[in-house]
């Protein structure tokens, strides 16, 4: 029993990146009707935002030391982080210790402004241009975008550790004769995966300009004829999609630390949850998001790959097959969309 | 007064036949003289540095890069000739190799074989490159070396851990220096055994390619020669990036240690997750949970950060030896690049002295001389004690270090401490041993 809720908490916590990324994919393409195969890079820049602020916050001055030896036996020089000085040493460390929930600050503004200048700058060319061509213009820009990255910050990857406080294990379940032990910081990133899906939802039902994007995503043309300027609306959307993949990098560094090649590891798998969620089907992203996270985790357990060797290689994709062989247009797919 | 019969036509007719005779002679020594793929004939010599330059082990390539560089740059009587002093043979000078300057080009591996042996094959053919070497992939480094066998040229492995590049794909013309998978085990074994007692159960997690296996089943043999058990093996794809599907049933086996038979990021992603499950905090069977990575890297260790304190693992060099050889190459490779070298990066630069070594003692780049002066050689001064290449299946044996993540690093490159120096003839194996079974040298191919 315990190692199966092991297991689903597994699923849940890798879910929760494909729901948020899935989440973003489709925001973007049910608001402007692109595929939107940068996505991912957004989530790998996100993860960055982090490990750009760690740095900053680890900006240093040197100083001379006079017993120590570098290793070619010359003077030490000792690295003492401005932060530090400027706060004492405990309160400096304990700011760089917090440097990725600080990230989610940093990361927002960010985000944001990458994708404005993304949509403003690229995609908008490519409205009225086939799918094919959408998806060829930004693949090349995660290409591009990674390999940026990569000369800024190498091909390694780069630790970015949760606070000390929050990188323990939490014992679940003791009350129910349970022993389940889980790293506090996964739980952080499903709860934190909830609220932001939460707050995509309560924000497009609840807030005027999200019953406009709404209503833009039913019927764009008949939404313009009423003088409202659906395209601004679209960018800023497109804005917080952007937002969305970022703060799920930024959480997602203590889990696996960032590298330039991330965004490239997760975005042919939130394709293929976006396509079994139903495409432009938000509920339809986030729950095939948790769904695919689950059967992963378990396709990954010895039983099942000692029973059917490979499983877990495929078990995303087997899933893909038969969901559009029994429901071509996804577990919440509606008609009519992409089917011209 | 004489008449000329000198005609216009006549002078063209022998024009051309004097051609042709005059240039017959030159076709024929052309083809006939080269006795060997791309023979140097003007005053250089072009050695190829097939190193990954982009993907997932860039860093590693680009250090392996900086080392190749300083070797060429020691070979043509540069900087402060750095391992060139200390070497046991004496037969390099400063002058290139047999007199001529040494050039190179360089190729991108990508950590792709298909991409590799395409960029090995355009350095031999188009760039004229009389020796490949480079790489940090065993995939890679049977790939480049099958390639160079057919085209008739020296290989001389990169960083190239798996029992088969000098097991069954072993070449005539392929050479490694880098320690293997079985010396690992017979390094790290009775250690780990002398830490954590003879009664341990241990579970491994294992990159599913020929490194992956050939290093499993060599920890495996040699702690279970120790008294270990060994629990389960788990093969996990290479492309895998969240461990915590195969660390969580960890948990739950029984086992009291995880042996971590990944590389790379494989390895920083593994082992992060194994820590993050609290792992090294958890008591088995009465016990304390321990980890195990058997093959570290400077560059994977600080990519782990905090993760590799007090792991146990072993290397095939680190920085911090006091050897005059190891001395000599930190402070050349330090003072040019202003950080310490990596293992990547201490083993390319051997790689290339040797080689240059065995021309200088062969007085030829052939292949077969030069894979005749390196079988049986025996040196010292290179970082790693005394040294064999041996005949047999052209693997080197030499003391391997088993290390450790240290506890309380004093800068961002010390993050391992040396536990002990294993002597090579605890590492040493029979050419015939059955991990290494299954393929034949063959013979040297010169090519051409």
């Amino acid at each position: 029993m315990d190692a199966i809720l092991l297991q689903v908490l597994n699923g849940l916590d890798k879910g929760s990146a494909y729901a948020l990324i899935a989440l973003g994919l489709t925001l973007i393409f049910g608001t402007l009707g692109v595929v939107n195969f940068a996505h991912g890079a957004l989530f790998m820049i996100g993860a960055f935002c982090s490990v750009t602020l760690q740095r900053i916050l680890n900006a240093s001055f040197e100083t001379i030391s006079e017993t120590e030896k570098d290793f070619l036996g010359n003077p030490l020089k000792v690295k003492t982080p401005y932060v530090e000085s400027w706060f004492g040493p405990e309160v400096g460390a304990s700011i760089i210790d917090w440097s990725v929930p600080l990230a989610i600050l940093f990361a927002i503004p960010i985000m944001i402004a990458i994708g404005f200048i993304m949509e403003r700058g690229l995609i908008k060319h490519f409205y009225k241009r086939p799918h094919a061509d959408q998806i060829l213009v930004t693949f090349g820009l995660a290409i591009v975008l990674q390999e940026v990255i990569k000369a800024f910050f190498g091909a390694n990857p780069i630790q970015t550790p949760a606070p000390d406080a929050l990188s323990g294990v939490a014992q679940l379940g003791e009350g129910l004769g349970l022993q389940i032990a889980y790293p506090i910081w996964r739980l952080i990133y499903i709860a934190f995966a909830l609220l932001i899906i939460g707050g995509v939802f309560a924000f497009l039902q609840f807030t005027t300009f999200g019953m406009v994007v709404r209503a833009g995503m039913a019927d764009r043309e008949t939404v313009g004829l009423l003088g409202i300027d659906i395209d601004k609306r679209f960018t800023t959307m497109f804005g917080l999609a952007a937002a969305v993949a970022g703060l799920a990098g930024v959480m997602y560094g203590p889990i696996n630390a960032p590298n330039y090649h991330m965004g490239m590891d997760f975005l042919v798998l939130s394709f293929v949850v976006v396509v079994v969620g139903g495409m432009g089907s938000l509920p339809g992203a986030v729950l095939a998001g948790f769904i695919l996270g689950i059967l992963e985790a378990f396709a990954s357990t010895t039983w099942a790959t000692t029973t059917i060797p490979g499983i877990n290689q495929i078990i995303i994709y087997l899933v893909a097959i038969i969901v559009l062989l029994t429901r071509p247009r996804g577990l919440m797919g509606k008609k009519g969309v992409m089917e011209d | 007064m004489t008449k000329s019969n000198l005609t216009r036509r006549g002078m063209l007719k022998t024009g051309a036949v004097t051609g042709a005779g005059v240039a017959l002679p030159t076709i024929f020594t052309a083809s006939s003289a080269a006795a060997f793929t791309n023979e140097p004939t003007g005053s250089s010599v072009t050695l190829g540095f097939n190193v990954p330059q982009t993907g997932p082990y860039a860093d590693e390539g680009a250090d392996e890069l900086r080392a190749y560089e300083l070797a060429v740059e020691h070979l043509n009587g540069g900087g402060d000739g750095g391992m060139m002093n200390t070497f046991s043979s004496k037969s390099l000078d400063g002058s290139g190799i047999l007199g001529r300057k040494v050039e190179f080009v360089t190729g991108d591996t990508q950590t792709k074989s298909d991409a590799a042996r395409a960029s090995a094959k355009s350095m031999i053919e188009k760039d004229g490159a009389v020796m490949i070497t480079g790489g940090s992939s065993s995939g890679v480094a049977i790939a480049v070396q099958g390639l160079c066998q057919e085209a008739g040229v020296i290989f001389m492995a990169g960083l190239t851990h798996s029992n088969d590049t000098t097991g069954k794909d072993k070449k005539a013309n392929g050479f490694r220096h880098f320690f293997n998978g079985y010396m690992s085990g017979a390094a790290l074994a009775p250690v780990l055994a002398a830490r954590y007692g003879k009664d341990r159960r241990a579970y491994h997690l294992t990159a599913d390619y020929t490194w992956g296996w050939t290093q499993q089943e060599s920890i495996a043999a040699a702690t279970e020669a120790l008294g270990w058990q060994t629990v389960n093996n788990v093969l996990t794809p290479l492309a895998q990036t969240d461990f915590s599907s195969y660390v969580a049933p960890v948990l739950n086996s029984g086992a009291d240690v995880l042996v971590l038979n990944h590389y790379g990021g494989n390895m920083v992603n593994s082992l992060t997750a194994a820590v993050q499950f609290g792992l090294r905090e958890k008591q088995v069977n009465g016990k304390d949970f321990e980890i195990v990575v058997p093959l570290y890297s400077r560059l994977m260790a600080k990519g782990a950060g905090e993760n590799v304190k007090g792991i146990f693992g072993s290397t095939n060099w680190h920085w911090s030896l006091t050897d005059e050889g190891s001395k000599a190459f930190v402070k050349s490779f330090g003072t040019k690049y202003g950080f310490p070298p990596s293992q990547a990066a201490h083993t390319c630069y051997v790689q290339t002295l040797l080689y240059a070594d065995a021309v200088q003692r062969a007085g030829s780049h052939n292949p077969c001389a030069v894979a005749e002066a390196l079988e049986g050689f025996e040196f010292d001064g290179l970082g790693n004690g005394p040294t064999l290449y041996r005949a047999e299946d052209h693997q080197c044996f030499k003391d391997v270090l088993v290390v450790k993540g240290k506890d309380n690093p004093t800068s961002e490159f010390d993050l391992l401490e040396i536990v002990e120096i294993t002597p090579r003839a605890q590492v040493e194996y029979a050419a015939d041993h059955p991990m290494f079974a299954g393929g034949s040298l063959g013979s040297c191919n010169p090519g051409a």
